[in-house]
């Protein structure tokens, strides 16, 4: 009873205060609780690839949002978990359990071996050159069909749980738990370094810190979770191909999450929910799909630089002049220490 | 083989260096990188197979109506979605591919996603030694060569010059000498599409026009740019004429070449910035660090 109290006052003090946590929780109880609703395949498909994809976004916004090591060819990491996992299911025929794990760390190993030359680079330099390693792993692909799969990629990987339902709360669970992770991260101490780094290394330097270690930890963070997507998407998809190394899959998790709102991570997550299915949708316009696509990205950014979440996040919470703390809009004085808010 | 590698190094060199000296200028200028820029050579070239082919103009009236048109769009497309939002970075960075996509996909409705050619502007070859070389080439070669020498003395001879080069170099000083660096920066935009317009006009007869062909050269321009070192000029040239000449060896002396020219040039970039951080040219700007 005591415990049902507590709860019913969490829930009224700390969530339904702020309209942003009431999206946030209404959202992931809707994920949750949807195959009630419905359990037509081709909308939990859809939601599947847009959980694995949104932890795909924020992996990039872990490292190039928060950190600020803009990397631009993070379809490397989703590439080499991809073909790890592929090659490990289909040649040595084990299970997912094991090999997405295996991808993952795949991922974190190129991700030091990316990082470690990187070090020295800094903003558009590092981006651009972080751009060259898909597509030379990509050569490399072309170049030793035999093992690789070619052009065609490696298909005939076993799939991911039995059932379709199976599939779709594997990936919408773990979208759940790993974005929360990494907010997490981005909230804890090793997160305010991250911070600290992206705003003047220098500064950071000078204050006593290791920036080499956290930009490698922060690669290597990065790489992991991006690592998990890949290895997911290999066994949804039941395929590893070159398009996940393509220069298009780097930009994708870019344009998500600058349309959703960078160094949030929430933000990459409604960038990916916004705009995947929106994409499946303009299937109806069949030839002028990617324009509409692309027409909608230009003017929501045109409107809204700063991404969608911070937009409406500004629009319907004030911060307290007082205490920084964040209030509804419609509050006329501050829920926690009473200043005048109008 | 030789002299293959010689004229396809200086012809790609020459188009590459058009390309990373416009993307150069904008990202020195205005600080933005325009992943749109190599859309842009796209459309050049579209534009003079619409004017040339379809609506069967002189290439004396077409060409600089091509170019004048894909200018312009460049200079609107800055005014109305990267001026106003030009201190959210990352945004104008997705609006830039976002613009590139709508030109790649305007181009798939309205052209459709065949093969297209255009028509050399001049016919015949001369064979000097024995290499066969088309009068394209060196026409194409001429102009583009004619159009750096003329940015360059834009650039170090004209008031323009001074200002874009000073805004470049600091852009808030720049604005209290009283500079308006927004025109500077839109001016400068006009330049570096019009440099992309040039070239993708001199190339249409050369390249196979295709509604994807600016991502292939979008990667090496980067490639150029950081290699030369982000906003130089002279390492925009240098870089370019590396990287085409590393990429035609390739093509012509491995087997496979054509699927690792991309991944060599880069791996040799890559060598390079790890040697040089900034690039061979570049420097570490004050307060930018």
């Amino acid at each position: 009873m005591a415990v049902m109290r507590m709860a019913v006052r969490y829930i009224r003090n700390e969530i339904l205060v702020l309209p942003t946590r009431v999206i946030g929780v209404l959202f992931v109880i809707t994920l949750l609780l949807l195959p009630l609703l419905t359990q037509d395949m081709y909308i939990l498909r859809i939601l599947a690839i847009a959980s694995i994809f949104a932890i795909f976004a924020a992996s990039w916004d872990l490292l190039s949002g928060f950190v600020g090591q803009v990397s631009f060819g993070h379809a490397l990491f989703f590439g080499v978990a991809a073909y790890t996992t592929a090659l490990l299911n289909l040649r040595l025929g084990w299970s997912p359990v094991i090999t997405i794990p295996i991808g993952a760390l795949a991922a974190v190993l190129v991700g030091l071996l990316v990082g470690i030359p990187c070090l020295r680079l800094k903003g558009p330099y590092l981006g651009l050159a972080t751009l060259a390693f898909p597509i030379m792993l990509m050569g490399i692909i072309f170049v030793f069909p035999g093992f690789f799969g070619g052009e065609l990629g490696i298909s005939g990987i076993t799939r991911l749980a039995a059932l379709r339902i199976h599939e779709y709360y594997i990936s919408v669970v773990l979208m759940l738990v790993l974005c929360f992770i990494m907010w997490k991260i981005t909230d804890s101490k090793i997160g305010i370094i991250f911070h600290a780094i992206r705003e003047d290394e220098i500064a950071v330097r000078a204050s006593g810190i290791n920036t080499i270690r956290y930009k490698l930890l922060a690669f290597c963070l990065s790489g992991f979770f991006a690592g998990i997507a890949g290895g997911l998407f290999t066994h949804f998809l039941r395929i590893a191909g070159p398009s996940m190394l393509a220069v298009l899959m780097s930009f994708q998790a870019i344009i998500w999450t600058i349309f959703g709102g960078i160094v949030t991570i929430y933000g990459a997550v409604a960038g990916v929910f916004i705009l995947y299915p929106t994409l499946e949708m303009l299937r109806a316009a069949a030839e002028y799909r990617m324009l509409i696509f692309a027409l909608i990205i230009l003017l929501v950014l045109r409107v809204m630089p700063e991404g969608i979440t911070t937009f409406v996040r500004d629009k319907i919470e004030r911060e307290c002049p007082r205490c920084k703390v964040r209030n509804a809009v419609t509050r006329k004085e501050c829920r926690v220490c009473f200043a005048d808010m109008r | 083989m030789l002299s293959d590698i010689l004229v396809y190094g200086l012809m790609n060199g020459a188009v590459y260096a058009m390309l990373a000296v416009g993307f150069s200028l904008i990202f020195g200028a205005a600080r933005i990188i325009n992943l749109a820029h190599t859309a842009f050579f796209m459309v050049g070239a579209y534009a003079v197979f619409y004017t040339g082919t379809s609506m069967a103009l002189h290439p004396v009236i077409a060409i600089p109506l091509s170019i004048l048109v894909v200018t312009l769009i460049g200079v609107v497309v800055y005014f109305v979605f990267m001026e106003p939002i030009r201190e959210h970075e990352t945004a104008v960075l997705i609006i830039t591919v976002a613009v590139a996509l709508v030109f790649q996909e305007l181009i798939l409705i309205v052209f459709g996603g065949h093969y297209r050619g255009v028509s050399s502007i001049v016919s015949g070859y001369i064979s000097p030694m024995g290499i066969r070389i088309s009068y394209q080439y060196l026409l194409t070669i001429g102009v583009v060569s004619l159009s750096l020498v003329a940015v360059w003395l834009v650039l170090m001879k004209t008031r323009l010059g001074v200002a874009i080069r000073s805004s470049a170099q600091d852009r808030e000083i720049a604005n209290l000498m009283g500079m308006n660096v927004a025109n500077i920066a839109a001016a400068t935009m006009a330049l570096s599409v019009g440099l992309a317009a040039i070239a993708g006009v001199m190339v249409a007869p050369l390249y196979t026009l295709e509604p994807h062909m600016w991502l292939d050269p979008l990667v090496l321009v980067l490639a150029i740019v950081i290699l030369g070192g982000l906003g130089s000029i002279k390492g925009s040239f240098v870089g370019a004429l590396i990287l085409a000449f590393i990429e035609v060896t390739v093509v012509f002396t491995m087997p496979g070449g054509a699927f690792l020219k991309v991944a060599i040039a880069l791996a040799i970039m890559l060598v390079i910035l790890v040697v040089r951080p900034e690039g061979l040219y570049g420097v570490y700007l004050e307060g930018e660090r």
